[in-house]
C-alpha cells in the first residue's frame, strides 16, 4: 500500500529538476557590467550600436566576458569592477560625444554570473527589492481633477470657437468647475448649439435648462472619456518620466502605474535623491517659431556666416543646423494632444496636433501670414532645445487641428508625436512616498534575511531528526525541497525579494514543518495504537491529509486577503507567503510521502519504522521503535 | 524521543472557566491599553520623515535631537537603532514643506554638526498614503475574518467557525495590546505579522476541530466534555512541537533578522504563545459552551458506519 506509481516519482523527479534549474542563477552571483541603452525616444539601440560597442572596448584592450543584446538595451558583462569602470568609460567616449546631450545611456550595472545555457531556458536569479540592494522609491500620485480641468478649458474654448464659425450665437460661455456653461437667448439657438456639441464634440455630454427667460446649456465630459483622458494623462507622465530618468543613467529603472492614479519610479543604485527629485520633477516645454529665411539666416544655416542679430542656432536631430527666430508663437500650453497618422491624401505618414482655443487662433493668424515659409517646433529640456521638426507652411491653418508631414517614416512620425506629447507634464505629479536605502544597508539586510533563514532550518531540521528519526530525515530533506521550490517559483515569476519576503520564506519553512509534524505525530499514533508499520504510514498520511487542507487552507485565506490589499513591503511578504504554502503542499505531503514510499514501501515485512520512540500508556513501559528500520 | 507522555486524557475543560476568565481579563486589559495609549504607529501610517543616519563612532543621541531641534521641529524621536553608531530620526510631515527639503535641510544639519554622518536610509510618506494604509488593513482584516469563518462554516459547522474566530480575533487584540502597552512601533511590516498569525493560529483550532469531530464519530460512549479532552490531549504534542518548529524560525529572525524584522518577528512571538492557548482553552470552550453535539458533526442519514477509517466499522452499541 505504500508504493507510488512510477508516474508519481517521474512528477517528483520533474518538479526537483526544474526547481533546481531554477533555482541555480541565485547562486552564481553577480557580475559588474556596463549597461548601454537609449537615452532619446528617436534612438535605436541595435546591432549596428553593439559593433560600436565591441570596437571601443577592443580599441581600449579591455576583454568583456559577454556581450548582450536583449532588444532593448547591450549589456556587458565584465569580470573586475576596475574594468567595468575602464569599459564605461571607453563605452562613454565611443557613444556619447557630447555629455551634456547624452543619445545613450551608459550605465553601471549588475548582471548575473550564471551560464548562457541557463538564461537560454529562461532562468534568471531572483530580482533585488531595492531595500536589499539600495535606491530611491518614489511614488508619485497625479493631479486627474487638474487634468480634467485643464481638458475642460481647452474644449470651452474649441466649442466658443466652434459657435462662432457656425454663427450661432450666445450671452457667454464659462467654465464652471469641470463643466462648461453656455447661454443663449432662445430655445432654437440651444438646440444649434446642442446640434454641433453632439457633431463635434463626441466627449461631452450636454443638459439643458432655462434658466429666467435665458437657456441654459451645461456641457460634461462624459465618464468614458473622462477615463480616457485620465488613463492618456497617466501614459504621457510616465513617458516624460522615463525620459528623464534615461539622463540619470540608471540600469534598470522601474516606472509602474499604481491605482489609478499614481505612478511608482524605483531607481536602484541612485543615492543622490536630491538630483533624482529635481529631474522628476522638471518641466521641459515645446516652443514654435518661425526659421530665419533672411539671407543672413540662410548663410548661417549653411555654415557661412555669423547668425543674425534676433535669431538662434538650433540644431535638428539629424544634426542640421536651423537658425529660428527669438520670437516665440506658441509654447507647449497651447498644445492638447500629438498623435501619429497619415496624410488623407497622400496617406504619407505625419503627426496631428491639436491646439487648445488661443493656440489654433494664434496658429491661424502666424500660418495665413508665412505661407510658403519655415516654422520649427523645438522642444528644449535641461535649457538646451533640439529642432523636432521644421516644416514649410503650405495654407493656412485655422481649427486648431496640425498635420506635420513629408519625408518622414511610420517610426519618425511615432517618435516625433511622442517626443511633443513628452514635453511636458499631462498633469501635475506630487511625491506622496519616498524612501532612500543606502546600499550598505542592502546588503545588511540580505546578510540578515539569509542567516534568518538559515539558521531557522537547521535547527528546524536538527530537531526534526533527533525527533523522528528517519521520518525526520525525511521531514528535512521535504523542507529543504520546499525552500528549493520555493526559490524556483519566485525566480521564474521573476518577483521582486524584499526583506520582508525573506521573512516571508522563514515564516512559510516554519509553518511548512507543521504538516509533517502533523504526519509523523498521526503515524506514532497509529503505531501506538497497535497498526502495523506499512498500515501506520498509510493511514498516518491519509488521515492528516485533511487536517492539512483545511489548516493551509485557512492560512491562504490570509495570505490572499494580503495580497489584495497589501501595498509595497506588505505585498513582498505575501507573495511569499502564498506561494510558499502551495509549495509546502506538494513537498510536505506528495514528496514526503514519495521518500517514505520509496525507503520502507517495498520492503515485504516492515516491523520496524525509525520514528522516534512511540511510546504506549497500555504496557507502561517503552517499545523502542528507533533504529534503522528493515 | 518522546517529549509528552500522557496515561490519560488531561481534564482540559474543567478548568474552562477559570481559563476562560484570565483570557478575557488579558482581552480587557489589552482593549484598555489600546484605547489609553493607543499604537504607536510608524511613519507608513501617519505620514512623516524617518531618517537612519550612520555614525562611525556610537552616536550622541542628545546632540543629534538638539541639532534637528534647532531647525525648528517640536515633535522629533531620536533613538538608536539596532547598533550604537545608528540613530533613527522621525519627522513629522510639515504643511508647505516638501519631503526633499525636509530630510534634506535635517541631513545637512547634522552633517554640519558631524562630518563622519551618513544617510543609510530615508523615508517620507505622505499623509494621504497612511489613511488608505489604515483603511486596506481594516478591509484585509476584515476578509480574513470573513473568509475563515465561511470556510470553517462549510467544512465543519457553524459554531466551530464562531469559536475559532473568537478565539483568534482574541490572539490579535492581545497582540495590539502588548504594543500599546510598551509602545512598540506597528509598522506595516508588524500589520502583514498579524494577519499571518491569524490564519496560522486557526490552523491550531481547526487541527483540534478536526479531532473533535473524528472523535466524534468514533467513540460514541464518550460525552461533549471527554470528547474534547480526548481531542487536545491527543493533539497537544503536535500542537507544541508545530509551534516550537515555527517559533524557532521566529526566534532566528529575532536573533539575526536586525531591527527591520525586531518587531514583525515579536509580533509572531506573542502571536504564536497566545495562538496555543487561545485554540486550545479558549476556542475548544467556546465551542463545547455553544453546544457542539454529535449531530452536528455526523450528519444524520449520512452512512456512518461505513467510515473505511472507522475502526468501530458495523458496531452497534
Amino acid at each position: 500500500m505504500n508504493r507510488y506509481p512510477l508516474w508519481k516519482y517521474v512528477i517528483i523527479a520533474i518538479a526537483m529538476l526544474v526547481g533546481a534549474l531554477y533555482t541555480l542563477p541565485n547562486f552564481f552571483g553577480e557580475a559588474p557590467a556596463v549597461q548601454v541603452s537609449s537615452g532619446k525616444a528617436t534612438i535605436k539601440v541595435d546591432t549596428g550600436t553593439q559593433r560600436r560597442v565591441e570596437e571601443a572596448l577592443k580599441a581600449a584592450g579591455i576583454a568583456p566576458a559577454a556581450i548582450v543584446f536583449d532588444g532593448n538595451s547591450i549589456k556587458v558583462r565584465l569580470s573586475t569592477g576596475d574594468e567595468q569602470l575602464k569599459a564605461k568609460d571607453a563605452i562613454q567616449k565611443a557613444l556619447v560625444p557630447d555629455p551634456s546631450d547624452p543619445p545613450y545611456v551608459v550605465a553601471l550595472n549588475l548582471l548575473s554570473r550564471s551560464p548562457s545555457w541557463l538564461s537560454a531556458i529562461g532562468a534568471a536569479p531572483m530580482y533585488l527589492g531595492l531595500d536589499l540592494r539600495g535606491g530611491v522609491h518614489f511614488m508619485l500620485q497625479v493631479d486627474m481633477d487638474a487634468a480634467l480641468t485643464r481638458k475642460v478649458e481647452s474644449l470651452s474654448g474649441d466649442l466658443r470657437t466652434a459657435l462662432r464659425e457656425k454663427s450661432v450665437r450666445h450671452s457667454g460661455i464659462s467654465r464652471n468647475g469641470q463643466s462648461i456653461e453656455v447661454i443663449f437667448r432662445d430655445r432654437a439657438t440651444l438646440e444649434a448649439a446642442k446640434a454641433i456639441v453632439a457633431d463635434q464634440f463626441a466627449d461631452l455630454q450636454t443638459v439643458d435648462a432655462p434658466e429666467g427667460d435665458e437657456f441654459k446649456l451645461t456641457a460634461r465630459i462624459k465618464a468614458t472619456a473622462a477615463r480616457t483622458i485620465q488613463e492618456q494623462a497617466l501614459k504621457q507622465n510616465m513617458v516624460t518620466l522615463h525620459n528623464r530618468i534615461n539622463e540619470l543613467g540608471v540600469a534598470e529603472p522601474v516606472i509602474q502605474q499604481q491605482g489609478q492614479d499614481r505612478i511608482v519610479v524605483q531607481l536602484p543604485g541612485v543615492q543622490d535623491t536630491a538630483k533624482a527629485k529635481d529631474i522628476l520633477g522638471r518641466t521641459a516645454t515645446l516652443e514654435v517659431r518661425l526659421v530665419d529665411e533672411s539671407p543672413e539666416g540662410q548663410a548661417a544655416e549653411a555654415g557661412t556666416g555669423p547668425v543674425p542679430f534676433g535669431s538662434e542656432r538650433f540644431l535638428e536631430r539629424n544634426s542640421r543646423p536651423v537658425i529660428v527666430k527669438k520670437q516665440v508663437m506658441l509654447t507647449g500650453e497651447n498644445l492638447t494632444d500629438a498623435q501619429p497618422g497619415f496624410d488623407n491624401q497622400t496617406q504619407e505618414a505625419a503627426v496631428h496636433l491639436n491646439l487648445d482655443a488661443k493656440g489654433s487662433r494664434i496658429f491661424r493668424d502666424v500660418t495665413r501670414e508665412n505661407i510658403g515659409k519655415r516654422m520649427a517646433i523645438l522642444l528644449f529640456e535641461k535649457g538646451k532645445g533640439e529642432v523636432v521638426t521644421a516644416p514649410v507652411i503650405r495654407s493656412e491653418i485655422g481649427g486648431g487641428r496640425v498635420q506635420i508631414s513629408g519625408r518622414m517614416t511610420t517610426t519618425e512620425a511615432n517618435d516625433t508625436a511622442l517626443l511633443l506629447r513628452a514635453g511636458s507634464l499631462a498633469a501635475p505629479m506630487e511625491i506622496i512616498e519616498e524612501r532612500t536605502i543606502g546600499p550598505s544597508l542592502g546588503a545588511e539586510n540580505i546578510a540578515k534575511g539569509f542567516n534568518s533563514v538559515t539558521w531557522g532550518f537547521l535547527v528546524i531540521a536538527a530537531f526534526m531528526c533527533v525527533y523522528y528519526m528517519m521520518f525526520g530525515v525525511f521531514s528535512s530533506i521535504a523542507l529543504g525541497i520546499n525552500l528549493l521550490l520555493l526559490v524556483a517559483v519566485l525566480s521564474m515569476l521573476q518577483a521582486t525579494l524584499t526583506l520582508p519576503g525573506m521573512a516571508a520564506m522563514a515564516l512559510a519553512l516554519g509553518m511548512a514543518i507543521d504538516s509533517n509534524v502533523l504526519i509523523n505525530e498521526r503515524v506514532r499514533e497509529e503505531l501506538r495504537n497497535g497498526a502495523s508499520p506499512q498500515a501506520a504510514i498509510n493511514t498516518g498520511y491519509e488521515r492528516a491529509w485533511g487536517t492539512i487542507f483545511d489548516s493551509n487552507v485557512t492560512t491562504l485565506i490570509a495570505g490572499v486577503a494580503l495580497l489584495i490589499f497589501g501595498s509595497g513591503p506588505v505585498r513582498g511578504f505575501a507573495v511569499v507567503h502564498c506561494i510558499g504554502i502551495l509549495t509546502s503542499m506538494f513537498s510536505a505531503v506528495f514528496f514526503s510521502r514519495g521518500l517514505v514510499n520509496l525507503w520502507y514501501g517495498r520492503v515485504k515485512k516492515l516491523k520496524v519504522v525509525s520514528i522516534g520512540t512511540v511510546w504506549r500508556p497500555e504496557g507502561g513501559s517503552e517499545v523502542a521503535r528507533s533504529g534503522q528500520g528493515g | 524521543m518522546e517529549l509528552f507522555k500522557f496515561r490519560r486524557d488531561i481534564p482540559f475543560m474543567r478548568h474552562a472557566l477559570a481559563l476562560n476568565a484570565v483570557s478575557i481579563v488579558t482581552f480587557l486589559l489589552a482593549v484598555f491599553f489600546l484605547f489609553s495609549r493607543g499604537l504607536h504607529l510608524s511613519v507608513e501610517f501617519t505620514g512623516g520623515t524617518v531618517m537612519e543616519v550612520g555614525y562611525s563612532q556610537p552616536a550622541d543621541v542628545p546632540k543629534v535631537r538638539s541639532v534637528i531641534a534647532g531647525l525648528g521641529y517640536t515633535d522629533i524621536q531620536v533613538q538608536n537603532f539596532g547598533t550604537a553608531q545608528d540613530v533613527i530620526i522621525r519627522l513629522p510631515s510639515q504643511k508647505g514643506v516638501s519631503s526633499a527639503q525636509q530630510s534634506e535641510t535635517a541631513f545637512a544639519a547634522l552633517k554640519a554638526a558631524d562630518p563622519g554622518a551618513t544617510l543609510r536610509r530615508q523615508e517620507f510618506v505622505g499623509p494621504q498614503v497612511g489613511q488608505e494604509l489604515v483603511t486596506d488593513g481594516l478591509k484585509a482584516l476584515a476578509m480574513v475574518v470573513v473568509g475563515i469563518m465561511i470556510y470553517l462554516a462549510v467544512r465543519f459547522e457553524w459554531k466551530f467557525a464562531v469559536a475559532a474566530i473568537v478565539a483568534n480575533l482574541h490572539d490579535v487584540i492581545i497582540i495590539l495590546g502588548f504594543f500599546a502597552f510598551f509602545q512598540w512601533e506597528f509598522s506595516l511590516a508588524v500589520l502583514a505579522a498579524v494577519l499571518a498569525v491569524l490564519g496560522y493560529s486557526v490552523n491550531e483550532s481547526v487541527v483540534i476541530f478536526d479531532r473533535i469531530r473524528e472523535n466524534f464519530r468514533r467513540y460514541r460512549k464518550m460525552d461533549t466534555i471527554e470528547i474534547i479532552n480526548n481531542a487536545i490531549t491527543s493533539t497537544i504534542s503536535r500542537t507544541i512541537i508545530t509551534h516550537g518548529s515555527t517559533q524557532i524560525m521566529v526566534l532566528s529572525m529575532l536573533l539575526f533578522g536586525g531591527p527591520t524584522l525586531f518587531y514583525f518577528a515579536l509580533a509572531l512571538t506573542i502571536g504564536i504563545c497566545f495562538g496555543i492557548y487561545s485554540s486550545v482553552f479558549v476556542g475548544a470552550a467556546i465551542a463545547m459552551w455553544l453546544g457542539i453535539r454529535r449531530e452536528d458533526m455526523v450528519k444524520p442519514g449520512a452512512q456512518k458506519g461505513l467510515d473505511p477509517n472507522d475502526p468501530n466499522a458495523g458496531a452497534t452499541v
